[in-house]
């Protein structure tokens, strides 16, 4: 039969229809209008045919599915907007139906009275997981690549194709509620466990295994739809349930501080659906997917989380006329905790790396870091003794420069003071090739001061890590005013070899992260010197959706680090450059009480012996006096954290350091956590729009100081009414962006 | 508008809320028929003349559902034509038929009305009529429901009462139990319960522990820790008071109100109802008010309905003479002292329900009864009854003799 362009369907003798979906020119079968109206053929066509007993649905490709085609949905959603102006109720109403096509669609094949098997051959994401589940019975490959999961919360909106009915249907509500708010993957052996599919088999026995399942007399009913159906977990309200929802609501608070609108409605559909029949409680599902489609969060979450996140990774800002050149030996001066991890990445990516120091031995030290974050990777589970042989094989530590020869590409990590930087750029340059590209991975100099230090300043570029390296998966590249494209190309191809997600920045101090990092904190130090007590500050930080509050951030760089940085400044830009206040509130920390930070265990918090927590350092209610906790507004300590940062990331727009939204978004999200559900520190102004942001910057300036003045950018924004993706509107050339979730 | 009076109150003992307690053998509605026959007994009741039968019960479910009171009138033999209805304003459930019923009476529908409450915990259990409020997230997230006791350690951590502080209130609330039972002060109101043989089941507060001390107390882990850790309630707590790092939790059985089961009864009526029926009002129903307040530190109402009532009465502080709190839990009775920098020689003076229980639904009718004898046996004037109740409500009456 070739009546279908993205599935085939072949009939056996036992008269079982092998549907298999093969989208002809994608890498990943996702489901598009298309592939729905083949599917919805498909359904009616078995249901139909009488020679036919039941059927197999199984991929084509490597992978089962990624699920719904979010640009479609995004596109979807643009298509809402402008529909909504024209006629609102009938723009609602088109998008309720849309939200619910998918889940109606399923539901059809699971009451269409014949059996439906789904053989789960790889990774079945979103809504075609949500089709397996719909399926009277599950197989899955016994295979590492095989990966289920339910993820759409991870970008802001929920799984709307009945997931949240038949999960809870399935297995019990806890593990139902944890996989469905926190978008879990499951190995083929945990989906077995909650009850979620029924058989895992070897590869090669998967769809003689799903049609066996239709020869022994599967049913087509659902276990819901039969009569006298109890729900695993037991009643809603029943001992049980009072134990679950309570706690389970508490819990949901804690992790998501209320900022998520799809997880708090994930829980509501899986509480009100499991109180009505099935079909009731698909509308219900149906009802709340509708609701937030429309929410701020999941149009932000989805462009920045998802569609700008893999257009970053695939290199979208990479030159394209630049051929891609693999790197087949990486240097890295100075094999400190830096470099040392850079090391690590570089190998974890199968390219040799050579790591130098001043010696043998701290050379060494510095590969010895892999090989204890190798160890805690295999107790993890996550890699092999042979993995770690591998990645050991693959970096040289040494102190001779020779060992440079040939390399690609040389990461300079020495100690940040320039003269040392120097040396080392010097005595790189003498082994390398005149093509091979020098990165600094400075934090605190500017890469156009430290090209002085080359001969080849096109070939001279910053690649700044962030620590741990082996976690954060953000890099900055910084172009100096002579880096060429090449440079830029060889540190994109780099950045994508490792597996992280790189931005562009011109040079500037501070760059873009770190000046941003500076506002949070200093703005936290500014709270404290006005008396705001210091848990307002930390809580305040979390509740606005920061992962680290900005005390304890500066505990984990340490104090004194930010009393060097504060001098240097001074003494590079003069007195003003530093607030004279935060100065003496430093200078008191370190200078009279030897509060370090962390590493010397006295920092804004104390750090006792484990187990016991952190916990704020009581002195600090003794420096200054406290505000009473009702004089103090949380909501404008939350504004005030995540406004001192967006500030930053719109100057840096305004002053061309960076210069794609995306890049400021995605790296504000992956480098410090900035408030995920904004879509990041631009997206947190294009959410509310730049007229009422520069309103309430506006509003904190008159309260706090010219530290909030919005830039002329927004100012201008503000009245032209424009979005950052607007005004620089990223170009989207050369990137394929079709993925799902 | 009619004044409100108090001819009578009366109360069960209170039995251990357990299955070995000696009221589990006890229906509920026959707690409340025997509080019923002690109205109607003691003073020569014509029960067709009763224009109403309150009863806050906070579980009606079970064989305490369908309006317990209207069963328990079957049971006492009641005539048919005495109404009867429940009412729940969870733990204030009590207090709240008083001052409905007294607001029946003042109004001009009522001459005369019984109005208490009644709770088994032993045979109905806690909770058991579920709800919206913990269960459904489009609720729990907006009201930012913790359990009570994790509320309670909040209002400890947030006011700043230590694991002492509460330990010696509830040591202290032992003591004056104990003394008040030796010396009869419970006399008036306390009916023993008797069964059908007329053997008596139960005469005293069975819950009391008076050999309680502070080295005993110590011994006991604090009990909400595992919900405010594990069930994330701490967080809750944070999120709404970012004020504070963590919560201590100091509240345990020893210092949190018992469970335990009973019932009580006041008889109301007007001065008009009083002269024909031969009774001597003992009190006036001076003044009653409710409040709706923050709900996650949620029992810190007694505070902000006192406020009110006081206000509303055009009284001043010092114009109470006595004070009764509900002692739900140590903390609360704390904060409510240190708002108003009162006493304790004026407050809960014959202790209360961590030492005696807490039988939900009825203590509201029981302490109101308490606070009455002791006006009359001090002498004194006006009292002022107030509860903490769950989800941020708060209900105070203020009484004062005739």
């Amino acid at each position: 039969m070739a009546d279908y362009k993205n599935f085939t369907v072949e009939t056996d003798a036992d008269g079982i229809a092998l549907v298999t979906w093969n989208m002809p020119d994608r890498s990943m079968n996702v489901f598009t209008e298309e592939v729905m109206d083949e599917l919805e053929k498909i359904v009616d066509k078995v249901a139909g045919d009488e020679a036919i007993k039941g059927a197999v649905i199984t991929s084509g490709k490597e992978t089962f599915s990624g699920g719904a085609d979010l640009t479609m949905l995004q596109k979807m959603l643009g298509l809402f907007e402008t529909e909504k102006k024209k006629d609102h109720d009938k723009a609602i109403r088109l998008l309720f139906d849309g939200a619910g096509r998918m889940s109606w669609l399923w539901r059809k094949l699971e009451t269409s009275g014949k059996p439906w098997v789904s053989a789960i051959n790889g990774t079945c994401m979103g809504g075609a997981f949500e089709l397996s589940l719909a399926c009277h019975g599950r197989v899955a490959a016994d295979s590492d690549k095989v990966k289920m999961a339910l993820p759409e919360v991870k970008v802001g909106i929920f799984p709307g194709a009945g997931g949240t009915q038949r999960v809870p249907r399935l297995a019990n509500t806890q593990e139902a509620l944890q996989m469905l708010t926190t978008g879990q993957s499951l190995s083929p052996k945990k989906a077995k466990s909650m009850g979620l599919i029924h058989e895992v088999v070897p590869p090669k026995k998967l769809v003689e295994a799903a049609k066996k399942m239709i020869k022994d007399g599967l049913k087509p009913v659902q276990p819901w739809d039969e009569k006298g159906f109890k729900l695993p977990g037991g009643p809603v309200y029943s001992a049980a349930g009072a134990n679950l929802w309570p706690p389970a609501i508490a819990i949901l608070r804690r992790e998501t501080y209320g900022n998520y609108p799809a997880a708090t409605a994930i829980l509501k559909c899986v509480y009100e659906g499991l109180l009505v029949p099935f079909d009731t409680a698909l509308t219900i599902e149906q009802r709340y997917f509708t609701e937030i489609m429309q929410t701020t969060e999941a149009k932000m979450m989805i462009r920045s989380l998802f569609v700008s996140l893999q257009e970053l990774n695939k290199g979208a800002r990479r030159p394209v006329d630049v051929p891609a050149r693999k790197l087949k030996k990486v240097g890295v001066l100075g094999a400190g905790f830096m470099g040392a991890g850079i090391a690590f990445v570089t190998a974890k990516a199968g390219i040799p790396v050579v790591l130098i120091d001043r010696d043998q031995e701290a050379a060494d030290k510095g590969k010895a870091h892999s090989a204890k974050l190798m160890d805690a990777l295999i107790k993890k589970g996550r890699a092999s003794e042979a993995d770690k042989e591998k990645l050991l094989s693959l970096i040289t530590a040494t102190p001779d420069y020779q060992e440079l020869d040939g390399a690609g590409l040389v990461i300079e990590a020495v100690f940040e003071d320039s003269a040392i930087k120097k040396e080392a750029t010097e005595k790189a340059e003498a082994v390398l090739k005149s093509s091979a590209i020098f990165a600094s991975n400075t934090s605190t100099i500017p890469i156009t001061s430290l090209a002085k230090n080359t001969k080849r300043p096109k070939n001279f570029i910053g690649i700044h890590f962030f620590s741990p390296v082996d976690k954060m998966m953000l890099v900055e590249i910084i172009m100096g005013k002579r880096t060429g494209d090449k440079a830029l190309a060889v540190a994109m191809d780099y950045v994508r070899a490792i597996r992280k997600t790189p931005i562009v920045v011109n040079d500037t101090r501070g760059f873009y992260v770190n000046r941003c990092v500076l506002r949070y904190m200093q703005e936290a130090f500014s709270m404290l010197i006005e008396g705001v007590p210091a848990p307002m500050i930390e809580n305040g930080a979390k509740m606005a959706g920061m992962p680290v509050g900005p005390l304890a951030l500066t505990d984990e760089t340490a104090i004194d680090l930010a009393q060097k940085i504060m001098k240097q400044t001074i003494r590079d830009l003069g007195e003003k450059a530093v607030d004279p206040r935060h100065m003496e509130l430093i200078d008191t920390m370190v200078d009279k009480h030897g509060r370090h930070g962390r590493k010397n265990g006295k920092g804004f918090y104390d750090y006792p012996e484990k187990p016991a927590k952190k916990h704020l350092w009581p002195g600090l209610k003794e420096l200054y006096r406290q505000k009473r906790a009702e004089a103090v507004d949380i909501e404008e300590v939350k504004q005030r954290l995540l406004v001192t940062i967006a500030l930053e990331a719109a100057r840096v727009m305004e002053e061309g350091i960076v210069t794609d939204p995306r890049e400021a978004d995605v790296g504000s999200i992956l480098a410090f956590g900035f408030a995920p559900y904004t879509g990041g520190a631009l997206s947190y102004i294009d959410g509310m729009g730049a007229a009422r942001f520069v309103a309430l910057a506006k509003r904190l300036q008159k309260k706090y100081g010219k530290g909030f003045k919005p830039p002329k950018l927004l100012v201008e924004m503000a009245e032209s009414g424009e979005t950052f993706y607007q005004r620089f509107a990223p170009e989207s050339a050369g990137e394929v962006r079709k993925k799902a979730a | 508008m009619a004044d409100a009076y108090v001819y009578d109150a009366v109360r069960t003992p209170r039995g251990r809320g357990k299955k070995d307690g000696s009221l589990h053998e006890v229906p509920a509605v026959r707690l409340g028929a025997k509080v019923l026959e002690a109205v109607r007994d003691r003073n020569g009741l014509d029960t067709a003349k009763v224009d109403d039968i309150i009863f806050g019960c906070v579980d009606p479910v079970g064989e305490a559902g369908s309006v317990i009171p209207r069963s328990a009138a079957f049971e006492a033999r009641y005539d048919n034509a005495a109404p009867g209805m429940q009412i729940s304003r969870f733990c204030a459930s009590g207090l709240d038929a008083i001052n409905f019923g007294a607001a029946k009476i003042a109004g001009g529908s009522d001459e005369i009305v019984i109005a208490g409450g009644v709770e088994s915990m032993s045979r109905v259990g806690m909770g058991m009529s579920g709800g919206a409020w913990f269960m459904d997230p489009s609720v729990g997230l907006p009201a930012y429901f913790m359990p009570q006791g994790v509320s309670a350690d909040l209002i400890a951590t947030k006011y700043g009462f230590s694991r002492d502080d509460v330990d010696a209130y509830a040591v202290e609330s032992q003591k004056r139990a104990k003394k008040a039972w030796d010396k009869g002060y419970f006399k008036k109101s306390v009916i023993p319960i008797k069964d059908q043989n007329g053997l008596t089941i139960l005469d005293h507060d069975e819950h009391m522990r008076p050999t309680t001390d502070m080295q005993s107390l110590a011994s006991l882990n604090p009990s909400f820790v595992m919900p405010g850790e594990m069930g994330g309630f701490d967080a809750v707590a944070v999120q709404r008071y970012p004020e504070i790092e963590g919560v201590n939790h100091v509240h345990h059985a020893g210092n949190s109100s018992g469970i335990v089961d009973g019932a009580a009864a006041v008889l109301l009526g007007s001065r008009k109802a009083g002269k024909t029926l031969d009774m001597k009002p003992r009190a006036k129903i001076r003044a009653f008010t409710n409040i709706g307040s923050e709900p996650a530190i949620m029992l810190t109402g007694p505070v902000d309905v006192t406020e009110k009532l006081l206000k509303k009465a055009n009284m001043k502080l010092s114009d109470i003479n006595l004070f009764e709190l509900n002692e739900a839990f140590a903390s609360v009775v704390l904060r409510y002292m240190q708002a108003f920098d009162i006493d304790h020689d004026k407050l809960n003076v014959n202790g209360g329900a961590i030492a005696m229980g807490h039988p939900l639904g009825a203590t509201g009718a029981m302490i109101f009864g308490t606070v009455l004898d002791e006006l009359e046996r001090r002498d004194l004037n006006t009292a002022l009854v107030t509860l903490c109740i769950g989800a941020g409500m708060g209900t105070a009456t203020i009484i004062e003799r005739v």
